[in-house]
């Protein structure tokens, strides 16, 4: 008999699941999870972890963790680079970790250009602490911080976080990608092996943020909160690949 | 000559830098303040040489934390600043004394609070020994008041902060950082620790590790927090260190650390002359601070007189192991120039005149 399903061996076995159900944290680690595995990454990978609903990621992923204070995955990132090279190191943030209180260490590491990989999860609020209005908030949107919506008066405008990555001369990948699809999904593994893969050929920095919904925060069911991360949330933050330095011409 | 018998001249910052990388320091990660600048100026040029990490970070806050991620891989690495920044760095060391990390970090001492200024001071006591961070933690804080001994305890540091696993802080000043003096280097007279039962360096055939501080499991982070302090204590047992000269016969033992230490060892030769019978007692490691010896100290009669460059913030420390067994005064001017012997000399005559019921604070 064909086995057509199994647990990636980069995952750890009979750990405790603690996203809520629904939520698309556990398709993104994953993909993650069976990139390591295709790449052969597990034995070489070092991950810095971040804060946030990602913080349990050593529950789930079978490799090296060091757990970074809240949006310094990827200064920590940076130190365990420097300090061993020959390592696949990445990090696996939420939008509020990467792009708010992490915003300084995660941009200079991208114009750095150092080689190591981001995951980046946008689903548009704090969702550990119960649903805060935070950097990728869209307007209009109510959050628990945000009771009247979103507005420019009191709360100014959302970052488009992979639009500014590959601003940046350092970043040599930067994707957005969602997981409210099948195809979408598959989309992600593609650009999220492109964010390794530019690493492991030293071209710099490769990120990915992946919209994902949250629908204990934002009160949906899991169908519910995947159409409004198609309707609501990618007319504000578009897929696709903004920055390749693998197909760039003339470099 | 940096790293043989021989004297060379040489600034405290440069000293601590090359000391560093004589103990092995594979990365160093900093952001520039006064007065510590060389530092990161030093080593910007020697390590590329020697194919080692330097980055310069977007902050003390960065910096620290690429700390944090490299010694969690195994390898000594280092961040220098000063004060008000490293106050930046508190949550970091916070992280890294939960997460038993080999953090070192210098701090060449400025003046406070808030901005200051860049003359001295040592208003970094409180900062250093109880911990700027959240939660109950320890880190090994080192004072040296000599260019020779900022090498010195850079060794140590580096070999503390990985026998113990735990953070250390090298607490100089601006004075030491900027001064000059005759200094050698030798070698690293420590042994070299072995880092292989827990550092990150992929899960190659064995079981992956995770470092991290989040205490979900309420009595695993109860015996975890009990566990770092008997860590402590071992650390304490092992590793307090102290100066002490002509406590034998003493009436009254002038308390200092750091570059202070220099100007009461002459105040007390001074005082002797006049025939005070005056000792000096000299912590060496603020944390673990020597407690037992002072109390030792006390329980012979001995006063105290506290000098430092700061409200009297060794003080308490002092009085605390003192416990009432004998008097202690404090002698100090918050910031700026140095206490002088002079000043030293008159301040602790006045104190005995008053029987230690004064303060003596210069302006």
């Amino acid at each position: 008999m064909q086995q057509v399903f199994s647990i990636p061996k980069s995952m750890k076995k009979g750990f405790r699941y603690t996203f809520c159900p629904g939520c698309d944290h556990g398709v993104a680690i994953r993909l993650v999870a069976e990139l390591l595995d295709e790449l052969n990454l597990q034995d070489k990978a070092i991950c810095s972890t971040s804060i946030g609903c990602s913080v349990f990621l050593y529950d789930f992923l079978d490799v090296d963790c060091v757990e970074a204070p809240h949006g310094r995955a990827c200064a920590s990132a940076t130190g365990v680079k420097r300090a061993r090279p020959d390592k696949f190191v990445f990090t696996y943030q939420g939008d509020g970790d990467f792009a708010s209180i992490g915003l300084a260490e995660s941009m200079h590491t991208a114009l750095r250009g150092e080689c190591v990989s981001a995951v980046c999860i946008n689903n548009t609020t704090y969702g550990m602490t119960g649903g805060q209005l935070g950097p990728t908030t869209i307007m209009g949107q109510v959050t628990t911080t945000s009771p009247y919506g979103r507005n420019k008066e009191y709360y100014g405008y959302p970052i488009r976080i992979a639009e500014q990555i590959a601003l940046c001369d350092g970043t040599a990948y930067s994707a957005r990608v969602a997981l409210d699809t099948i195809p979408h999904i598959n989309q992600a593994k593609q650009a999220l092996k492109k964010a390794f893969e530019v690493q492991l050929q030293g071209l710099g920095f490769g990120f990915v943020e992946i919209l994902s919904s949250c629908p204990t925060n934002w009160h949906m069911t899991p169908q519910e909160a995947h159409i409004r991360v198609k309707e609501e949330m990618m007319p504000v933050f578009p897929l696709g690949v903004y920055k390749d330095v693998t197909t760039e011409k003339g470099e | 000559m940096t790293d043989s018998n021989e004297k060379v001249l040489i600034k405290g910052n440069y000293a601590i830098a090359q000391a560093a990388i004589n103990a092995g320091c594979q990365c160093y990660f900093g952001y520039p303040i006064t007065p510590q600048t060389e530092i990161g100026e030093y080593l910007s040029a020697q390590m590329p040489k020697l194919g080692r990490g330097y980055v310069c970070a977007e902050s003390e806050i960065a910096a620290i934390n690429m700390v944090v991620g490299a010694v969690s891989t195994g390898v000594r690495a280092m961040t220098s600043s000063s004060s008000l920044a490293v106050a930046l760095m508190q949550e970091a060391l916070s992280y890294a004394a939960s997460d038993e990390l080999p953090v070192v970090l210098v701090n060449v001492m400025r003046a406070g609070p808030g901005l200051g200024y860049i003359y001295p001071a040592q208003g970094d006591y409180n900062q250093s020994v109880t911990g700027g961070g959240n939660g109950d933690y320890k880190i090994i804080v080192l004072a040296p008041s000599t260019v020779q001994e900022c090498i010195d305890y850079t060794y140590r540091a580096f070999y503390l902060a990985q026998k113990y696993r735990n953070p250390v802080i090298l607490l100089a000043d601006g004075l030491l950082g900027q001064m000059m003096e005759p200094a050698c280097f030798g070698k690293d007279p420590y042994p070299e620790v072995d880092v292989s039962s827990w550092a990150l360096t992929g899960a190659k055939g064995r079981e992956s590790r995770a470092i991290y501080s989040l205490g979900t499991d309420e009595k695993k982070q109860v015996q975890h927090i009990y566990n770092l302090f008997k860590k402590f204590e071992v650390i304490a047992e092992n590793e307090t260190s102290y100066e002490e000269f002509e406590t034998e016969d003493a009436d009254i033992i002038l308390t200092a650390f750091g570059s202070m230490t220099r100007n009461i060892k002459a105040a007390m030769k001074v005082l002797r002359n006049k025939g005070i019978k005056a000792g000096c007692f000299r912590p060496i490691t603020l944390s673990p601070f020597p407690y037992k010896r002072i109390s030792e100290l006390a329980a012979k009669g001995k006063d105290f007189a506290v000098v430092e460059m700061n409200m009297g913030q060794m003080f308490k420390d002092v009085k605390y192991a003192i416990d009432g067994k004998s008097r202690v005064g404090l002698i100090n001017r918050p910031v700026g120039e140095w206490l002088s012997v002079e000043e030293i000399v008159e301040a602790v005559e006045k104190i005995m005149e008053k029987s230690y019921a004064t303060s003596i604070q210069y302006s």
